[in-house]
């Protein structure tokens, strides 16, 4: 008997959306005024691949979110910052759900988080502030993210928590794992000595794209997800299965993989919420360190 | 008389709570803790990421696991994850954390009402009941469904008082209001400086017989929101 030669094909390790808990938006496309050795999109001053969102556009999305029963709103970029309307989209994100802003604390201005302040003490949701610093010292932190930027994103933790905002200082693992008790350690001495005095930590794990996989060599193909790695596995471990992000170019499946061109799933939700081959190198990050994009208060 | 679970934990001799709650027939529904001490799984599967908040969970699962007797453990493996009651029409969905899975955190400040109102439609109900994160709050969507976490009794609240807290849900009746039910969160005080000292026979954490004793939570601090987490003192 022949053969069918599609029963040797291989099976494509498919997410389906479960539920869209999380609605990310890329508010201010790859416009960021820093150009950090190891960002996954290769964001810089000049980088305009994805542009800023609007007032409107994030209004146009928080509308139809309701019906989504969207539980979470992300701010992502770039630097959420640079864009000019961040404030009012903030302020009126409030109004809909709880929203998180990953900053790297380095443009804060007094008056825009005077207003943020008020914003969240009149809302019944939490305004969440993730600081991105990759290390308690600059000789950790600036190699990588630029000369004195160690020293400007804590004038930025100091004056989020002069306006009593508690932020999550997030940092992406440049170390090794078994070092992370000994670094948090020190960082939490380190934000205490700049007046924050119950400082929240987040350890990211390192992903191989844009700019980080020119600087390492990226992925190689053996560290792929397959169908069968996903068999029994519990998806919603993925960020994919419960988020999307809204881009200035459509809606793409994950913060991550934007860059890629089949992450653009389409315009409306709805043409967003088929399932999506995770076979991306960043992918394999995922499965195996699960869903590092969100708050630790999200589970 | 209806519990939402995690029997043990925090406190000391989690036998005593399994027997009180066997012996009155009192409904009840599995809490993530039940389920993993019933399994003898390795951890409470609480959901926590921090390592210093771990490292305490893990005192008091160890603790509650060694604690509790075989037969209560097998009686935990037969608790349903969820229930349905009826409370004259309003339509009551029973469960820990969330109907979705048993240790998900809904914390009042990072859940959306609309979020809350498309569970209700999905699941065909006006009104989910939870416990999990320990806080009682309340909410009620546009469309008159809505979501209690009612409180804990074993720990309190994180607010500098030393009591714990129940709800009492009544059915408002019909015409009355426009809402069907009535909600009324209970503060219960107790001999909390017996608990303390029980706790300290056990040799259970100091952290947790100072969060009996203050009202303030020590630990298992890094999950809570912002605006929850400014309530409290640390
Ligand atoms: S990692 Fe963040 S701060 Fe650094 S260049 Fe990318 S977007 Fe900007
Ligand atoms: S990178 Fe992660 S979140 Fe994005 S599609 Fe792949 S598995 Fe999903």
């Amino acid at each position: 008997m022949p053969i069918n030669p599609t029963a040797f094909e291989t099976r494509l390790p498919i997410v389906v959306l479960g539920s869209l808990d999380e609605l990310w938006f890329q508010v201010a496309g790859t416009r960021c005024n820093l150009t950090c050795t190891h960002c996954f999109i290769s964001c810089s001053p000049h980088n305009d691949s994805f542009g800023f969102l609007t007032l409107a556009d994030v209004e146009r999305r928080l509308q139809e979110s309701v019906e989504w029963g969207v539980k979470e709103f992300y701010f992502t970029g770039g630097e959420p910052f640079l864009n000019p309307d961040l404030i009012a989209i903030l302020e009126r994100t409030l109004d809909f759900g709880p929203a998180t802003v990953l900053t790297n604390g380095t443009v804060l201005k007094p008056e825009w988080l005077e207003r943020l302040r008020a914003a969240e003490q009149g809302s019944l949701y939490s305004l969440e502030f993730r600081v991105s610093i990759d290390g308690p010292t600059p000789e950790l932190n600036d190699p990588i993210r630029g000369p004195r930027t160690f020293e400007r994103a804590m004038c930025g933790v100091e004056l989020l928590v002069q306006f009593g905002f508690l932020p999550i200082i997030t940092m992406t693992r440049v170390w090794d794992e078994s070092q992370d008790a000994e670094i948090l350690g020190l960082f939490r001495d380190v934000l205490h000595q700049h007046g924050y005095d119950r400082p929240r930590l987040k350890v990211l794990p390192r992903l191989l794209l844009g700019a980080e996989a020119n600087r390492t060599c990226g992925y190689s193909s053996a560290e792929r997800i397959t169908a069968e790695m996903l068999d029994g596995y519990d998806t919603t471990q993925l960020v994919c299965q419960h988020s999307r992000v809204v881009t200035d170019r459509g809606i793409a499946v994950c913060p991550i993989l934007i860059d890629s061109p089949d992450a653009i799933l389409g315009d409306t939700f709805h043409e967003a919420s088929h399932g999506f081959a995770v076979t991306h190198g960043a992918c394999a990050t995922c499965y195996q360190y699960g869903a590092i994009c969100t708050n630790p208060s999200h589970k | 008389m209806i519990c939402l679970g995690d029997l043990g934990a925090f406190g000391p001799h989690p036998d005593r709570t399994c027997e009180l709650i066997r012996e009155n027939g009192i409904l009840v529904v599995q809490g993530n803790y039940d389920h993993s001490i019933g399994h003898e799984l390795n951890d409470c599967h609480c959901g926590y990421t921090d390592p210093r908040d771990n490292h305490f969970a893990q005192l008091s699962y160890d603790y509650t696991l060694a604690n509790t007797s075989d037969d209560h453990r097998a009686w935990m493996r037969t608790l349903p994850s969820q229930q349905r009651l009826e409370m004259d029409g309003v339509q009551l969905l029973l469960c820990h954390g969330s109907p979705r899975r048993t240790n998900e955190f809904l914390w009042e400040s990072t859940t959306s009402a609309q979020f809350l109102a498309k569970l209700c439609a999905d699941l065909e109900c006006d009104l989910i009941l939870g416990t999990h994160t320990g806080l009682h709050w309340q909410r009620t969507c546009l469309n008159s469904q809505g979501f209690i976490n009612v409180g804990v009794l074993g720990r309190p609240e994180n607010d500098g008082t030393t009591n714990v807290w129940y709800t009492i849900l009544r059915s408002a009746g019909a015409g009355r209001s426009s809402l069907l039910w009535e909600v009324e969160f209970v503060p219960l005080a107790y001999d909390h400086e017996r608990l303390a000292r029980e706790m300290r026979n056990e040799r259970l954490p100091e952290e947790f017989i100072e969060t009996i004793l203050t009202g303030w939570w020590t630990t298992c601090l890094e999950v809570l929101p912002s605006k929850e987490r400014r309530r409290g003192r640390w």
